[in-house]
């Protein structure tokens, strides 16, 4: 599914990843865990596309293609999704007109049909219930004025309708109270499958209590330090980063 | 030859243009609407002060700084012919109603060449009292009204292009709603313009709404043939008592012709009066809207939404004079500029020593689409009072790459991503459009504009 290899990206001067190697198989789920400033949401903002970021050196590739010479757009039709850490606010562009564009746009890529109105609300509704999303927010324009703990929902809704196959979730953890966070990883779990991916970046282990990874990585310094099952996670959080860094030190 | 030489010479064409039409007044039997100005005939001496003012004021250049950023001689230096009367051209049935807006219902009123069309008009059934009909004719059939409004507002001892517009003022749209009449259905005025030769159009608009009456009045343009003109055009506005007025201005006159609009409206007591300026297109397009709400608890809102591609100068000069107090005004204007396009934002907002408890804000959003592409926005507020609520504000920037990149990370491609945003900026000022058929046939344009 997706092959990252020695990737090396910066912003302007600065140098974020320094060499990133990371292998998903379809069906599975990877955490990255990582200090402040470790360069995960850099891999995240790289992976979907951002255009500040330069990438120097290293490839990746998604399904066999060379994922760095794609449009965001593109990335997107071919089946990647960014969970935004900060989802954008649209004043003015309603949800359901949003939805329906990039839905339908999806749907022509893939050349089906654009869904009928009937076909649409439904799918809306059964989606926005998957993650405890309030309908009456999809006649609101995107993100605007909505609380931090809907935008983080929106964005896991937005997962739900356009059915990635590579699903890249940027700190959806931060923000949410703890029931909300359950709803959340309720709706991620519903959304498994043996053909979707999902790179799940946190700062924090409680997220992986509810979404169990089948790989957990450390990332410091822009280089991924440490792989290993889910109790790396609760080694990190007993132990703290300081631990990892120490030992990649002396390593 | 200097500047000055050349400046001088534009005004000359004016001056010369009114000594043959002052020198030879229309015969007696001349058709409409030239003879039916009595009352403006009556006003000859008015008229030759107007001129005389004209020609001291003279024609805006750049040194001056309200006219700093559109180039006014430039656009004249085309040369045009000043139309003093001549018969109507015949636009054509089928040209006609391709003006018309469509799936509107309207009182429409037809004006060629800045003259009343009334074998063109559709002004339907009216409530009794009610006119609505070419200021000519209006010159004849209502002569008090003309007596007590016309020139009263406007005023062509200050401003350069309404004491031209006064000095050949012959025709425009009348409208005259008495005391209690409410007009369900919108008043459309389509400017119809056709000519074969450069012509300096000048209507003459005349809008009195008496107390406690309801209008909606939309003024739209249309080029439909010929040699480019420039339009400067005069309206009068007065709101009475309690009355609630929208005026709605939609300029799409094409990027060879060029619009001078200055409108005054007078406000009386507790009156509410809504303006939106939409334009579109134009060579230069210089709009001054001058409002004096001059009796307490008025109500006024000026929208904007200008959209200019190409080398088209959109100047957008605003005035809200609150001479009194326990008022409100609002304005908010949007811009997206596109090619080389330059816009201008001077909104100005004067709040006098005893006009107390006013809450005045005032906005200007502007996007520039492009390197070549420049706005100059001047909000200003000019307060002698203490106990107010003002505030103001200007923002010139691109659209947020952010949020472009969210909607392009859900599949959508850059010119879809930046006309979803450009569609909701714009949608700001759409969507207060409270006549459907103009909302919806302005957010097409709008779509097609920016692609979606």
């Amino acid at each position: 599914m997706l092959q990252i290899n020695n990737l090396h990206a910066r912003i302007e001067e600065q140098n974020i990843l320094k060499g990133v190697d990371l292998t998903v198989s379809a069906g599975e789920v990877h955490a990255i865990m990582g200090p402040n400033g470790s360069g995960k949401s850099t891999l995240a903002s790289v992976l979907a596309g951002r255009e500040e970021f330069e990438v120097t050196d290293g490839n990746v590739l998604y399904q066999g293609q060379d994922l760095l010479e794609m449009e965001p757009d593109e990335r997107a039709l071919e089946g990647v999704f960014l969970a935004f850490q900060y989802p954008v606010e649209l004043p003015g562009v309603s949800m359901n007109n949003f939805l329906r564009q990039a839905l339908n746009q999806q749907r022509e890529y893939r050349g089906e049909e654009p869904l009928s109105a009937g076909a649409f609300l439904k799918r809306m509704k059964a989606c926005a219930a998957l993650v405890d999303l309030d309908p009456q927010l999809m006649s609101r324009a995107v993100n605007d004025g909505f609380s931090g703990g809907e935008k983080k929902r929106n964005e896991i809704f937005q997962l739900a309708m356009l059915e990635p196959r590579l699903a890249i979730m940027d700190e959806t953890d931060s923000g949410l109270d703890i029931d909300a966070l359950r709803t959340v990883a309720d709706g991620v779990n519903a959304l498994r499958r043996n053909d979707r991916s999902f790179v799940v970046i946190t700062h924090y282990q409680r997220l992986l209590d509810y979404i169990i990874p089948d790989t957990v990585h450390v990332m410091v310094d822009g280089r991924i330090v440490r792989s290993g099952g889910k109790e790396l996670a609760l080694d990190l959080e007993k132990k703290g980063y300081d631990w990892i860094r120490e030992e990649t030190v002396a390593v | 030859m200097s500047n000055s030489d050349k400046t001088t010479s534009l005004e000359a064409l004016f001056v010369d243009a009114f000594e043959a039409y002052a020198g030879n007044p229309p015969p007696a039997n001349a058709p409409m609407p030239v003879n039916g100005l009595a009352p403006l005939n009556a006003m000859q001496g008015f008229r030759r002060q107007a001129i005389e003012r004209f020609r001291e004021l003279g024609i805006p250049s750049r040194k001056n700084e309200a006219w700093k950023y559109t180039h006014i001689p430039e656009a004249l230096a085309r040369g045009f012919a000043v139309s003093t009367g001549g018969s109507i051209p015949d636009p054509g049935a089928a040209e006609t109603a391709q003006c018309a807006l469509a799936g509107l219902d309207a009182h429409i009123v037809v004006l060629v060449n800045g003259r009343f069309a009334s074998e063109h008009s559709l002004i339907g059934n009216l409530p009794e009292g009610v006119a609505i009909s070419g200021l000519g004719t209006a010159a004849s059939t209502h002569p008090d009204i003309l007596r007590n409004h016309f020139g009263h507002y406007a005023s062509w001892e200050e401003e350069s292009f309404t004491a031209l517009n006064t000095a050949f003022a012959s025709d425009g749209l009348f409208v005259y709603v008495p005391k209690g009449k409410i007009i369900e259905k919108p008043i459309h005025v389509i400017n119809l313009q056709k000519t074969n030769e450069r012509l300096f159009l000048q209507p003459r608009h005349l809008l009195v709404f008496e107390e406690n009456t309801q209008a909606k009045v939309i003024d739209t343009s249309c080029a439909l043939t010929g040699d480019a003109t420039f339009t400067n055009a005069v309206t009068e506005t007065f709101v009475g008592e309690r009355a609630m007025v929208e005026m709605y201005l939609v300029q799409d006159p094409g990027n060879d012709n060029a619009v001078v609009s200055t409108t005054h409206v007078y406000q009386e007591t507790a009156s509410t009066f809504t303006a939106t300026t939409v334009t579109l297109t134009g060579a230069v397009v210089r709009n001054n809207l001058n409002v004096l709400p001059n009796a307490p608890h008025c109500e006024t809102h000026l929208y904007g939404l200008f959209l200019p591609g190409g080398a088209t100068q959109v100047d957008n000069r605003t005035l809200v004079d609150h001479a009194q107090p326990d008022c409100v005004s609002n304005e908010l204007y949007k811009g997206v500029l596109n090619g080389r396009a330059s816009g201008v934002f001077n909104g100005k907002v004067f709040v006098r020593q005893d006009a107390q408890r006013i809450n005045a804000f005032q906005e200007n959003k502007t996007i520039v689409l492009t390197n070549e592409a420049t706005m100059n926005a001047k909000p200003e507020l000019e307060i002698y009072a203490d106990d107010v609520k003002c505030s103001h504000g200007a923002t010139t920037g691109q659209l947020d790459p952010e949020a472009l990149f969210y909607l392009r990370s859900r599949g959508m491609t850059k010119q879809q991503a930046q006309g979803m945003l450009l569609h909701a900026f714009a949608g700001d000022i759409l969507n207060r459009i409270s006549i459907e058929p103009l909302r919806r046939m302005l957010d097409e344009r709008v779509t097609r504009l920016f692609g979606e």
